[in-house]
């Protein structure tokens, strides 16, 4: 280890330069790993019926719309999927709303019943929602929350919520009490502190939990097509007939359902970066 | 923090102005599931209902979810189900008396009425269609069949010789079956498979006979595509050429003979020494007790039994009538291939027709699992086949005895619980 | 409202939302594992453990966590890492290790199986490049070492970027000074992960890990779309169970069990990484 320390000026800039085309190696590999089965998938949902099911394979896709209008014609797929975005946004506000302020109070507190709380919130996660969909339907029916957005939001909140706490969690318990003390000793409320000094330093495990959330109400079927009748999910809506539908169609459906998750990440992605800037000052 | 509160508040008024009460008749059905069908369903067979029909599908697991909910809540959205003999087993108890519905100069099916009754006094739902299993096979398969062999009066030894002289010649095994989580084995074996060789389903499941059943099944699956325990649909793989003969449900080999009409043959399913055992599909239509309107809810089960939304479901789905009609001519490809097939089948001397169970209740997936255990352990554990079928033999009188179920057809009628000799 | 009842206060949203949307369901579940016809039973239990399946789903189930986990953990980091080294094209970087979020495990199932079918891509590939004659059954009863890989590879591509935006949101609160410091002293990269990185990331860590144990032990869709019933899981057994057996109490004695070691190796993981007061940045 010491070898390296008493290496020469040269050679570390050597090991620098090596080092950063490992870097860029190691970047591109793992893109092409994650990028590669989403290209084939897109390859496939633009290939005509034929091309699908034919052997060998094109690894281009011959732009065939055919089997995606398919989907974007199909009637009922706009309400569906604002639907989806309703829910998926009231899940989203539900679960950081919730989660945020439990994250806080475990990672600044010590008091009793703070372990029950953490394995509640763990446990909400570790249970099949399928068998929780029959009494939460019955619940539902009974008082009248069957069958709105918000009641899914509240069944897609339980999934996510776990997540939210426990994200936060350790976000907060990262960032030094000591910088909220310097706050409070400045005159600072409680309250001003934190959304002054935490919050923006939060703000990217905030974004995770949101994340989170979103794709975690985007992608669940189970509970959304018992809950939902008039009001379906687009997940609900395509998925429960993809199973059973064509190869051209699973596919063809498959790409529509990702492409709106991909443009959420893609609009939260900057906040996961928000305090880069501060902790690197 | 604002603009949150702002958009959470607007969400919040959203979520609720759009739930709404309709005067629509919700048509909650396990049928007709692919995007393509779902949509025929709703713009060609229920549109000329005089009052409009929400036609919803659902996987079997979030079906059974919500029915259950609205049963257990007292309340509920749905007006009519639809759904396979199976679906409606469970809960029996909660269908109202269709015995009264006007179902106008229509005849019905009097074997699948009966059906309908689940056994009970009542008719708990009406035979709204009905299918049946064939085979079909890619036609560059035909050069191998061996000489003398009608694919018409196939038997199951033929078949046997015809999947190894194909897996010879190609190099690959090409006989497919849907043996995935999602295909639907278990009929083969209770409706095909068992009365071919034993005459019977459930007395003689473990006789001399049924041995030689499953080893000769073993003998087929020797030749049988591996992968086939992936497959749920056979049209598939037919399509792709993985496979060149195949086993399935109609509708479920529908699509590879629309695609391809000249490509594919359909053919009966195969006979075995006690006859050509073979087993309907029967999907039916029936009411909830918390159906919102019944009167609406009954005119759309009346409606699904006339003669042209009959022949509309057979283009929209590839199930057939269940009534009596004279089908026209403009029909799909896959229908014109299954028509023929399927009254050469059910007309053939040998013919020896399997009724779905009756009687079950709520036990009738445990009864498909008792052959589909049977399978996954004889044919893909390689165990001994006399020790399991000892096994799920006790497993299978176990839950008649529970259900009290007398033997339904292929098997005898019996006094009390049917035995399992 | 002071240090005692703040934190209360704080929790008890969540809480109160916990207690009504999943332990009121959870109860009414848990109640039917116990149950038969009316009266106390622990024979569900014993009807699941007597299963022939049950033994191959347990150990299937367990193995898989026990093989994917610490091959995620290792990814998320080193793509955590490469992104917070990456001078230019961070967020693109990040953007595309997190897009497989927004994909639900329907479509990545989906995806994998067009891969490696038997007339899929993979043996597309392996056919152009003349290396074999004909399709190989990737994915055939008997192959059942392949299949394992397969859903192996399937849900490392699927579920690593869960831990990686955890671990990406930790890393960011590391303050650089930290790095600069030991970098002055002459410390390897290597040397500096270890010593600094890993140390003040535990909170994360910790947290990454447990969520994705217990979604591990919940894995299905997956292995459906690519095993068949050829690898047989505990989740897939809960829903034959309550769907298709349609026997409510044995697909409940399933689900407690799935939570029963959930909860057990959350128990472990929170023991083993503890993050002490006195330890924080």
């Amino acid at each position: 280890m010491s070898a390296v320390a008493e290496a020469p000026v040269v050679a570390t800039a050597d090991a620098r330069k090596a080092g950063s085309w490992l870097l860029v190696a190691t970047v591109i590999l793992l893109s092409v790993w994650v990028l590669l089965p989403i290209y084939l998938l897109i390859v496939n949902a633009l290939s005509s019926p034929e091309e699908v099911t034919a052997f060998p394979k094109r690894f281009f896709p011959s732009f065939d719309f055919g089997s995606l209008s398919f989907f974007i014609n199909f009637a009922g797929v706009g309400r569906a999927l604002w639907n989806s975005v309703l829910v998926a946004t009231l899940t989203m506000i539900l679960s950081i709303g919730f989660g945020a302020p439990a994250g806080y109070a475990l990672s600044r507190f010590d008091f009793p019943g703070k372990g029950t709380f953490r394995f509640l919130v763990l446990m909400t996660r570790a249970f099949p929602l399928p068998l929780l969909a029959l009494p939460l339907a019955v619940m539902f029916i009974r008082t009248g929350l069957d069958d709105t957005a918000i009641g899914l939001a509240l069944v897609h909140t339980t999934l996510a919520l776990p997540f939210a706490v426990l994200i936060t969690f350790s976000l907060f318990s990262g960032i030094p009490v000591e910088l909220e003390e310097a706050a409070w000793t400045l005159g600072c409320t409680r309250l001003q502190a934190f959304r002054k000094v935490i919050l923006p330093l939060a703000l990217p495990g905030i974004a995770a939990s949101a994340i989170f959330a979103f794709t975690i109400s985007w992608n669940e079927v189970f509970a959304a097509a018992v809950l939902t009748i008039e009001n379906r999910t687009l997940t609900a809506f395509l998925l429960q007939s993809l199973g059973e539908s064509p190869l051209y169609l699973k596919f063809a459906g498959g790409a529509a359902l990702v492409i709106p998750a991909l443009i959420f990440i893609f609009a939260v992605r900057k906040y996961l970066f928000a305090m880069w800037g501060i902790a690197n000052r | 923090m604002n603009a949150l509160k702002t958009l959470a508040g607007a969400a919040l008024a959203l979520s609720i102005a759009i739930g709404g009460a309709q005067a629509q008749v919700l048509f909650w059905s396990t049928q007709a599931r692919p995007v393509e069908e779902t949509q025929k369903m709703r713009s060609e067979v229920l549109k000329a209902f005089n009052g409009q029909v929400d036609y919803q599908v659902a996987e079997d697991g979030p079906w059974l979810t919500r029915l259950q909910a609205e049963l257990q809540a007292g309340s509920g959205t749905i007006g009519v189900l639809g759904g396979l003999h199976g679906d409606f087993s469970t809960v029996g108890a909660d269908l109202v008396d269709l015995s009264g519905v006007d179902v106008g100069g229509v005849k019905l099916n009097e074997a699948y009425k009966k059906l309908g009754t689940l056994g009970t006094g009542e008719q708990k739902y009406l035979p709204w269609m009905q299918a049946t299993f064939l085979m079909a096979a890619n036609k560059q398969a035909l050069q191998y069949l061996p000489a003398g062999v009608d694919l018409n009066t196939i038997t199951y030894d033929q078949l046997i010789e015809w999947s190894k002289n194909i897996a010879e010649n190609t190099g690959s095994p090409k006989f497919g079956f849907p043996a995935g989580p999602k295909g639907l084995k278990h009929r083969f074996f209770e409706g095909f498979l068992y009365p071919s060789y034993t005459g019977s389903m459930v007395t003689k499941f473990r006789s001399a006979e049924a041995e030689t059943a499953w080893n000769k099944f073993k003998e087929l699956w020797q030749f049988t595509n591996p992968n086939s325990t992936n497959y749920a649909f056979m049209q598939e793989p037919l399509l792709t050429g993985e496979v060149w003969v195949a086993f399935d449900h109609v509708a479920r080999l529908a699509d590879a003979f629309n695609q391809k009409p000249d490509e594919f043959v359909a053919f009966p399913a195969p006979a075995g020494p006690a006859g050509r055992g073979y087993m309907p599909v029967v999907a039916g239509v029936a009411i909830p007790k918390t159906s919102p309107d019944m009167d609406k809810a009954k005119a759309l089960v009346a409606y699904m039994l006339k003669p042209e939304t009959q022949i509309a479901t057979l283009k929209a789905t590839n199930f057939f009538p269940v009534v009596d009609v004279k089908l026209p001519d403009d029909m799909p490809a896959s229908v014109k291939a299954f028509g023929p097939t399927i009254t050469t089948m059910t007309g053939a001397p040998d013919a020896l027709p399997a009724l779905l169970p009756m009687g079950l209740g709520d036990l009738g997936g445990k009864f498909n699992q008792v052959y589909v255990d049977s399978f996954e352990r004889i044919v893909l554990g390689g165990q001994d086949v006399h020790g399991v079928l000892e096994e799920q033999a006790a497993a299978l009188k176990a839950l008649i005895d529970k259900a009290k179920a007398s033997c339904w057809a292929p098997d005898k009628p019996s006094e009390g619980a049917c035995p399992v000799d | 409202m002071h240090g005692k009842a703040l934190p209360y206060l704080l929790l008890m949203p969540a809480t109160l939302f916990l207690c009504v949307f999943f332990l009121y369901p959870f109860a009414l579940v848990a109640f039917e594992a116990f149950t038969r016809d009316g009266g106390f039973t622990l024979d569900n239990f014993r009807t699941m453990a007597g299963n022939w399946k049950f033994p191959v789903a347990f150990w299937n189930t367990t193995l898989l966590a026990a093989i994917v986990v610490p091959i995620q953990l290792v990814t998320a980091l080193l793509m955590a890492t490469v992104v917070s080294r990456l001078e230019t094209g961070r967020g693109a970087a990040l953007y595309i290790f997190a897009i497989p979020l927004g994909i639900s495990d329907l479509a990545a199932g989906l995806i994998w199986l067009a891969i490696f079918d038997q007339s899929g891509f993979l043996n597309t590939l392996l056919s152009n490049l003349g290396l074999v004659d004909r399709p190989v059954m990737f994915l055939g009863y008997q192959s059942k070492l392949t299949i394992f890989i397969a859903v192996v590879l399937a849900e490392i591509w699927r579920a690593t970027a869960i831990m990686m935006v955890i671990l990406v949101a930790g890393m960011g609160l590391i303050p650089r000074e930290y790095h600069e410091a030991a970098e002055v002293f002459g410390a390897s990269p290597w040397k500096r992960f270890v010593k600094i990185t890993l140390p003040l990331l535990r909170p994360s860590l910790q947290t990454a890990i447990i969520l994705r144990v217990i979604l591990a032990f919940e894995v299905f869709a997956v292995v459906a779309a690519l095993g068949g019933t050829n690898l047989p899981v505990l989740m897939g057994e809960t829903y034959n169970w309550q769907f298709s057996l349609q026997d409510r109490n044995v697909a409940a004695a399933f689900a407690l069990l799935i939570l029963a070691i959930s909860v057990g190796l959350t128990l472990f993981f929170l023991r083993a990484l503890r993050v002490p007061k006195e330890a924080r940045i």
